[in-house]
């Protein structure tokens, strides 16, 4: 769905609604998004607030929480929320935005897990997993975290030794070259930065 | 019936098990399934989460890479690699600035390959399964664990409800064994919080398995490795902040049904999982008399 440049005004939402077609103004703040969000005990702003500050264009707020990062996109909320919102579309889009605008600040651990995640695909093309609990461990300084759990995972053959590396390994990075420079190019234009993050997934 | 195959990369390692239970119960259901050469991840979590784009061309490249091998369909066991071949198949269908940014992000054309996770293809063969099955497993209480991406959200919901999906329990009372009725089956466990974020999967994967227990459960069923690996992997941890224990088995649906099938527990993987699954398999009577046993046939 393509909404038109002058529809969409410099607001968050307006960045919202160009990049996902969704208009955060159709919530009516029913809170049943949040009524079943798995993680609303452990968050300050649950999925309706997220939706409220936007409509308010609490940018700076929004972009600097970390509960947008406390979500597991379990799609409860995409799924029963009345009137079509999809907040769990809009917060994965509110985690890219402020990655490209490097206002993201989330939680140490789980900016390491995405970083360490992405790095694997990048170095193999699949995910080599004990080579990411290893960059896992040494971004997020959680070294000692499931050590014990080693040697049950390799008695039981459950971690590949060495990483497989595909055939088409310069395709992935192409691709990864490709979709950094699309999200800068279209944060570019909206938000009129000088110089955003040209490496948004890489800073996760 | 052939079909191409995208393993994901759990199923090449912490989800062995569910790659060889699926390998032993092809044959006799009379599937072929041919792994998609150079298949690449699919991203998960981590990609979506930060970069859209990246999110939908990795998987992009996999459908891709089918329909040029010749596949029409692609069969994803596990859940977060189905859920991201159904969005990356879903974008490039409906949205054609997507699709246009997608192809010329992957360099190829994307093609017209569907996804479909291992609960519907054995909801399908569900007449196949009860018709094969050579063990009864009538005593046997199942949980139907379905957590979050085979059904959620409801536009790449690969079964037949959102909210009251019905095709596990299909498929369990195909192998003889009882389903039983729960609340928690469509919670989340945690999903990619396992190592960033422990006390979230150990509170919420606790939730689950303690309505699991208290509905008189023998056995979790599951159909992702990551639901796996948080139930499982994870109990021992969960059962020590929990009254009484834990000790529930957490299996793949692939392999309950390899069992229905008689095949031998070795290799179905069930001795890989951190709960032993020794107590339940040995409540299992052997293959019903005068039919052979296709233990015996695999060794």
């Amino acid at each position: 769905m393509s909404i038109p440049e002058s529809a969409a005004p410099a607001t968050l939402a307006g960045e919202v609604r160009r990049k996902t077609g969704l208009n955060p103004a159709t919530c009516y703040q029913c809170g049943k998004c949040s009524a079943g969000c798995p993680m609303a005990v452990e968050t300050s702003l649950r999925p309706h607030d997220v939706l409220r500050m936007l409509q308010f264009d609490d940018r700076e707020q929004l972009l600097s929480s970390e509960s947008i990062w406390l979500c597991l996109t379990c799609e409860t909320c995409t799924a029963r929320c009345p009137n079509s919102c999809d907040p769990a579309r809009i917060i994965d889009c509110l985690r890219e935005t402020a990655l490209n605008e490097g206002a993201a600040q989330p939680p140490r651990n789980i900016r390491a897990f995405h970083n360490a995640f992405l790095k694997q695909i990048q170095r193999s093309g699949r995910l080599f997993e004990m080579g990411l609990i290893m960059s896992y461990k040494m971004r997020s300084g959680a070294l000692f975290a499931d050590v014990m759990a080693a040697p049950g995972m390799l008695g039981r053959g459950k971690l590949a030794l060495a990483p497989s590396r595909i055939q088409g390994l310069e395709e992935i990075r192409r691709i990864f070259d490709a979709c950094t420079r699309h999200e800068s190019d279209s944060t570019s234009t909206t938000t009129a930065q000088q110089n955003p993050g040209t490496e948004g997934a890489e800073n996760a | 019936m052939k079909i191409g195959y995208f393993p994901g990369c759990s199923l090449h390692a912490t989800a062995r098990e569910y790659a060889e239970s699926l390998g032993v119960i092809t044959g006799p259901l009379d599937v072929e399934i041919n792994e998609i050469d150079d298949w690449a991840c699919c991203g998960a979590t981590s990609a979506h989460a930060t970069n859209h784009l990246l999110g939908v061309a990795l998987p992009a490249r996999t459908l891709a890479l089918a329909a040029e091998q010749g596949h029409e369909q692609i069969l994803a066991p596990c859940a977060a690699c189905y859920s991201r071949l159904a969005a990356a198949r879903r974008a490039v269908d409906n949205d054609p600035a997507t699709g246009a940014a997608v192809e010329k992000a992957i360099g190829r054309s994307v093609g017209t390959a569907r996804p479909i996770s291992l609960v519907r293809l054995l909801a399908e063969l569900a007449p196949k399964v009860r018709e094969k099955a050579k063990r009864p497993l009538e005593d046997i209480k199942v949980a139907c664990y379905y957590g979050c991406l085979l059904v959620r959200p409801p536009e790449l919901n690969d079964l037949d409800d959102v909210e009251a999906p019905t095709m596990m329990e299909t498929v369990v009372k195909a192998t003889g064994a009882k389903p039983v009725s729960w609340n928690r089956r469509l919670d989340c466990c945690g999903g990619g919080f396992s190592l960033s974020r422990t006390s979230s999967v150990v509170r919420l994967s606790r939730t689950i398995l303690e309505d699991a227990r208290g509905a008189g459960a023998d056995v979790l069923v599951v159909a992702c490795p990551m639901c796996h690996s948080n139930l499982d992997f994870r109990q021992k941890a969960i059962a020590r902040r929990s009254e009484g224990g834990m000790d529930i088995p957490v299996i793949y649906l692939s392999q309950l049904v390899g069992l229905a099938l008689g095949q031998d527990h070795v290799a179905l993987g069930l001795g890989r999982h951190f709960v032993s699954t020794a107590s339940f398999i040995s409540r299992i009577p052997g293959p019903r008399e005068g039919e052979s046993a296709a233990a015996t046939e695999v060794g």
